[in-house]
């Protein structure tokens, strides 16, 4: 059974390399692969329309990571600022809001505009696209030994379509009336009613068909992964033998393939409110001294759509963050992940459960009640399978051999902020208890620990760490360190106090908190919060200073800097087409090998045979 | 506060000199024999490292303990509705719960960091899984949260399953629009009239909630505006609408809170049991009054100094506040709740115009 099962691959595997060969117009059709056939490259094919995973990962990590990271925070440190100081002149509104900083004043609108392209630039541009698509671009045919990714042409085209929505959502902020601003969650009727408020006309047209962009990217991206981890794994690399990080990009993957198109369709029925006079969302509405036509659609529709998406969204966020810190977590204490089976199956539990608690968004919606009863219990179900991982870490890092790298302390860094985010999702998943905190700063500080920080986290550990395998050289270590530690400090100092600030009964996206006396205490609280976010949004120049000055001039690196067992590692330092010369490695173990007792090195490569009378250690 | 800030930036900038010179040492060390400058922790790193992350451990004890004892004063004050005090309860039990947790697992997670700091030579413990330390701690959060899903779920029915036919009950309309509110009671029948926002331009617009003329049970409907008074003890049921956009009828010191959603009706009910006067005898609100005071005192000097007019001492009152985003002012969309005795209650309604004074 075993040996037919081989051969079956074996002959799948020689399939895909030829396909591969003639991806590349490459004459020679033997399961070899020759990486110095003669392939001609010019600029354009190597570095702009490139179909290497690898190249596409630079590509991701450089639009989606670095440049749209730094538009998201910048925007979160100008209304943090406001909130601190509210309505007073700053020089810094006047030189980046102009008309919308009358004499250096920020006006309501745009503040509200700038929470909104907050939040999506970072769920959506930084923390899906920029996190899935430079790790799983990078690291799937890698770790799991295959040439490239499936599809070559899909990747590339999903890479461009980001790049385009991207430039359409950045182009919104410079129309006329300014971008959408009716928060992330675009919720109608106040984003599609353009008389509701300025930022609701052209600028959600454009926030809509970037989005609708954005989500074909994420399909081609999303079905390419799935693809590739099922059929081009290796000689040997049965699914459980593939590293955390694969199933979490493969249950990502299927996540968004679930629930990115229930997005699409919301999108696509709101242009149809919006342009064509339909009403699927809408009734009733008297706006400006006027009664609209629309009749009989209803804005909780649009909230279910929504969220149908907007929560398994959270976990396509944070899965591949928790796969990259499983992989890290275990390379550095050099140790085997603890208990493999079970973080598998809660990746799994997670993802089902996850498609399956989105209303607890919705508790005081003015849906029926008994529905909040069923949604409180599904969510406290997946807090189960959420805490079995965060033990699991806590259990791989004891009597290890910790390794301080850069990337095991923000591995380290996240799940001590996914547990400290995650629990307070026990208050907001409850019902009951939703209904005083529900659209409260409270929210606001929960989610940005359990999923903005932590995958924030899961981001700067990946970079630190595969950072060698992509550029060629090392990140400095002590820049490193720095930029961790400001970090962690200020991202504490940052949500640990806005909890307070929600339970004091603040609601969350006003503009100014002293309109009324009553939350006037609060200002000294939130002057610290906006002390800290400013120390921890400019120490990122410390990161981005560190990773521009080392790809080009950092030292350079060798082969398994980490001692990884993974096969990334085995894989030439110079990126080559189809990742390794000659044969594809076979894959002989799991991938957590590490401190085996009878090995002399504390890492023992998937690569290496099973040795005699060495016992197989696969969880 | 002021001090606090400066602590702060001191130590990060303290922690940020101290790197670099940690840097420049090593750069010196480059230049002699050793030379390690392969970007890979060494011994020193994890040791120095593993050390930070205890210290790191204390800094969110201490962290925790600072925002409990300092903030714990800005918090909601006790509830001020019947079903809140269940609220409050079920609230503090989470709490006690999460605070448990947070302190153990983040205890372990940064002691073991601290522990286990990697040493040359030294190997790993070599363990994949222990399936009955994995039984237990998937089962001890799963008992636990079973046990807040039920005490949760029969607050929760308690709360949203009212009796709306309740014939004891006070029935008030809350009706939003960009950026007010309304509220409408249902007059000595106790029953709303029809309404629908085809009724706003009628009457020259003084049909300011679009109550349906031609229905009876409208005509003694009392429309109010910036501030609406219940009466203490009696059960109410609220009615949301809104006109235009979402919004979010939020009355925190009731502990409660419902979407206005155009084109449906939606529905939340609570019993206040403590008028706005007793409520200003609250210790906690006449400590939270002074404060605002005292920052309303010092912000009058200022606009003194400008020749500007100086602003009126704070005064507490019960606030409908709106949590659900709805544009421009959004920030402001307020109004004053009165809780009164029964007596004052029926004095106040009975001086409120009926909607047949408009109708005329």
């Amino acid at each position: 059974m075993k040996g037919k099962e081989n051969k079956n691959l074996r002959i799948r595997v020689k399939m895909e390399s030829k396909e591969f060969g003639d991806l590349l117009d490459d004459k020679n059709q033997s399961s070899d692969f020759h990486q110095d056939h003669h392939h001609k490259e010019t600029f354009i094919t190597k570095y702009i329309f490139s179909q290497d995973h690898k190249m596409i990962a630079k590509q991701y990590l450089l639009t989606g990571v670095l440049f749209m990271g730094f538009i998201g925070i910048a925007m979160s440190l100008l209304f943090r600022i406001q909130i601190a100081w509210p309505e007073e002149s700053f020089a810094v509104y006047d030189i980046f809001l102009g008309k919308w900083a009358p004499e250096g004043v920020m006006d309501p609108n745009i503040y509200l505009a700038l929470i909104t392209i907050h939040g999506t630039i970072m769920v959506f541009f930084v923390l899906t696209a920029g996190l899935s698509g430079t790790f799983s671009n990078l690291l799937i045919p890698l770790q799991i030994g295959a040439r490239d990714m499936a599809s070559g042409f899909l990747n590339m085209l999903s890479f461009w379509l980001f790049f385009l929505s991207s430039v359409i959502m950045l182009s919104s902020l410079f129309v006329e009336a300014g971008p959408a601003a009716a928060g992330w969650t675009v919720y109608p009727p106040l984003s599609a009613l353009p008389q509701a408020q300025p930022g609701s006309g052209l600028g959600m047209t454009l926030w809509l068909i970037s989005m609708a962009v954005f989500i074909a990217s994420s399909l081609l991206a999303a079905l390419n992964y799935i693809v590739t981890v099922i059929n081009l794994r290796t000689k040997g690399m049965s699914l459980f033998r593939l590293p955390l990080t694969i199933w979490a990009f493969l249950v990502t993957a299927i996540i968004g393939v679930i629930s990115f198109p229930v997005l699409l369709s919301a999108a696509l029925l709101l242009i149809m409110d919006r342009s064509f006079g339909t009403s699927f969302f809408l009734s009733d509405i008297f706006v400006q001294g006027e009664v609209l036509h629309y009749q009989g659609g209803s804005p909780v529709l649009f909230e279910h759509l929504f969220w149908f998406l907007g929560h398994p969204e959270v976990y396509i966020v944070i899965l591949p963050a928790l796969g990259i810190t499983s992989e890290i977590i275990a390379t550095n204490s050099r140790k085997p992940i603890f208990g493999y089976r079970a973080m598998v199956a809660s990746i799994l539990a997670i993802a089902f459960l996850s498609t399956i608690v989105w209303a607890h968004h919705m508790f005081i919606s003015g849906m029926n009640p008994f529905l909040g009863s069923v949604f409180t219990f599904t969510t406290l179900l997946i807090a189960i399978p959420s805490a079995v991982k965060a033990f699991n870490y806590i259990a791989t890092l004891w009597k290890g051999n910790l390794q301080f790298n850069p990337g095991m302390l923000f591995s380290i860094g996240l799940v001590s902020t996914f547990i400290t985010g995650g629990l307070t999702g026990i208050i907001l998943g409850d019902s009951t208890l939703d209904i005083n905190v529900h659209d409260t700063y409270f929210v606001v500080a929960h989610f940005h620990l359990v999923m903005g920080i932590s995958a924030l986290y899961g981001l700067f550990a990946g970079v630190y760490h595969w950072f060698p395998k992509l550029f060629k050289r090392m990140m400095n270590k002590n820049l490193g360190y720095i930029h961790f530690w400001i970090t962690v400090i200020s991202a504490y100092g940052v949500f640990f106090p806005m909890h307070f600030v929600g339970m004091a009964g603040l609601p969350r996206r006003y503009y100014t908190n002293t309109a009324f006396p009553y939350f006037d205490d609060l200002a000294d609280i939130n002057v610290i919060i906006t002390v800290f976010a400013l120390i921890g949004g400019l120490s990122q120049l410390i990161f981005l200073y560190n990773f521009i000055y080392s790809m080009f001039y950092g030292k350079k690196t060798v082969q398994n800097p980490w001692k990884s067992n993974t096969l990334e590692w085995t894989a030439p330092i110079k990126h080559i087409h189809g990742n390794w010369k000659g044969e594809i490695p076979h894959v002989h173990r799991w991938a957590y090998d590490y401190s085996k007792p009878g090995h002399k090195e504390d890492f023992v490569p998937q690569t290496v045979p099973i040795g005699e009378n060495e016992e197989i250690t696969e969880h | 506060m002021i001090g606090l800030l400066t602590g702060t930036v001191l130590l990060l900038m303290g922690i940020a000199i101290w790197q670099i010179s940690k840097i420049h040492q090593l750069i010196q060390n480059n230049m002699g024999i050793k030379k390690d400058d392969s970007q890979i922790a060494t011994e020193k790193d994890n040791d120095l490292q593993g050390k930070l992350m205890f210290a790191f451990l204390v800094f969110i004890y201490l962290v925790t303990i600072y925002c409990f004892w300092n903030y714990t004063k800005v918090l909601l004050p006790e509830s001020a509705s019947e079903h809140g005090v269940t609220y409050d309860r079920l609230m503090w039990i989470s709490f006690a719960i999460i605070l448990f947790a947070q302190t153990i697992t983040q205890a372990i997670l940064h002691y073991f960091a601290y522990k286990y700091r990697g040493i040359k030579n030294r190997k790993a413990f070599f363990l994949t899984h222990n399936n009955n330390l994995e039984l237990i701690w998937t089962i001890i959060p799963a008992i636990v949260f079973f046990c807040l899903i039920i005490y949760g779920m029969i607050t929760w029915s308690s709360i949203m399953n009212f009796n709306d036919q309740d014939e004891d009950a006070l029935i008030i309309e809350l009706y939003a629009q960009q950026w007010n509110w309304k509220a409408r009671y249902a007059g000595q029948d106790n029953v709303l009239g029809d309404a629908n926002v085809r009724f706003l331009n009628d009457f020259e617009g003084r049909n300011s909630v679009g109550i349906d003329s031609s229905d009876p049970n409208g005509w003694d409907d009392i429309v109010v505006t910036q501030e609406f008074h219940i009466p203490v003890n009696r059960k109410i049921i609220f009615k949301m609408r809104s006109q235009d956009v979402l919004h979010s009828a939020y009355m925190p010191h009731f502990r409660a809170q419902m979407n206005c959603v155009p084109g449906m009706i939606t529905e939340f009910s609570y019993t206040p049991t403590k008028t706005t006067a007793e409520m200003r005898m609250n210790a906690d609100i006449a400590a939270k009054v002074e404060r605002i005071n005292k920052i309303r005192y010092n912000n009058s000097q200022k606009l003194l100094a400008k020749g500007e007019e100086a602003l009126d001492p704070y005064q507490f009152d019960y606030l409908l506040l709106c949590a659900k985003i709805c544009g421009t002012s959004h920030y402001n969309m307020q109004m004053k709740i009165v809780v009164d005795t029964e007596k004052d209650y029926n004095k106040w309604i009975s001086s409120q115009p009926a909607f047949s004074s408009i109708m005329q």
